[in-house]
């Protein structure tokens, strides 16, 4: 699988009947190790395609993605040196992120 | 994300159409902006689609945010373009490392070689193969700025038809395989059949980044470094 075929995974795990999140870099600040644009699908059985960084975030995102799954709802997360969260999944590379996770009907 | 989106989406990809893929963070809905027509949740004025079309030709994703709306979180353009092309003429030993290297970066690759005992499935499994003439071939695959083009042959007969096609069309990258020495003959060849410098500048030869490569590999990983580099605007291409 290449890079750029993120959707189709997800695609691939909803038509198995999986729960399916697709999160979204929508914007970055600094030396943010993927750009705008990269994803990653998460299913609900933790499983993964794609990256929305170097490796620092994803488990959060997987995290946050599980809520998404569970509820529907479209989150917003923010991950940076100055974020709150930086002491337990800040970016090692000193960049920001912003990250998009919607739930896939 | 609605499912009917998704799908859309897969099948332009699918089809090889550029597709933006709109979303609205205020409300979460999302619409599907094509090089001609919109659909999806929401419809998009004039002066908006212009942006987001302007974004899919430069390949350019990212947020837009509404001047009339401060508060608003804006849209989200992600574009979803065809994926840039790899068209090496000559199905040699390089050019089985070649390939496989360049579909991992995103490339979609077609290998062009008349000679029926190299361009084979067994060889280059899972490639796109074409048995033309070079330049009957890479004509066929029309290049344009996405496509990056190499020539492996070695072969003047083979090589110089293609690079003239090559050097005359949009292609990003052409690159052709030799030493200084058979570079500089084959410049000699291409100015005799009436070509300018600034055509022939454009050639990468010897091909590829100055890495010490010895074997095919290191050279297909040295090509794929210089294709990279130029097409990312990097000095390190030139």
């Amino acid at each position: 699988m290449t890079t750029e075929n993120i959707l189709e995974q997800a695609a691939s795990w909803r038509a198995e009947g999986r729960k399916v999140a697709v999160a979204t870099v929508i914007a970055t600040w600094g030396s943010s190790p993927r750009p705008v644009g990269s994803q990653m699908a998460v299913n609900e059985a933790g499983g993964m395609a794609g990256s929305v960084s170097g490796g620092c975030i994803e488990g959060a995102v997987v995290h946050e993605a599980q809520k998404t799954m569970a509820d529907g709802e479209p989150r917003m997360l923010s991950f940076g040196v100055t974020n709150e969260m930086a002491w337990e999944v800040g970016l090692a590379c000193g960049g920001q992120v912003q990250v998009y996770v919607e739930a896939v009907e | 994300m609605k499912r009917a989106i998704l799908d859309r989406l897969l099948k332009a990809k699918a089809e090889k159409l550029p597709v933006a893929l709109v979303t609205d963070l205020n409300s979460g809905l999302q619409s599907l902006v094509f090089e001609e027509g919109v659909h999806g949740e929401f419809g998009l004025d004039e002066i908006t689609l212009i942006a987001i079309r302007g974004r899919l030709h430069q390949d350019r994703s990212g947020l837009m945010t509404d001047p009339q709306d401060e508060e608003g979180m804006g849209l989200f353009v992600q574009v979803h373009n065809p994926p840039v092309r790899l068209l090496i003429v000559g199905a040699v030993h390089i050019a089985q490392a070649l390939a496989p290297l360049a579909r991992m970066t995103g490339y979609e690759v077609t290998v062009i070689d008349p000679r029926g005992a190299f361009a084979t499935a067994e060889r280059f499994p899972g490639v796109a193969l074409s048995d033309a003439w070079p330049d009957e071939g890479l004509a066929a695959l029309k290049p344009d700025r996405r496509t990056a083009i190499v020539m492996l042959t070695h072969d003047p007969k083979l090589d110089d038809p293609a690079l003239i096609l090559a050097l005359r069309s949009d292609a990003f990258y052409v690159g052709a395989l030799g030493s200084k020495r058979t570079h500089a003959s084959r410049l000699d060849r291409l100015r005799e059949m009436g070509l300018t410098e600034a055509e022939t500048a454009r050639i990468h030869a010897p091909v590829g980044l100055d890495i010490g490569a010895v074997t095919p590999a290191e050279i297909a990983l040295s090509i794929m470094a210089q294709v990279t580099a130029v097409r990312r605007g990097e000095p390190a291409g030139v």
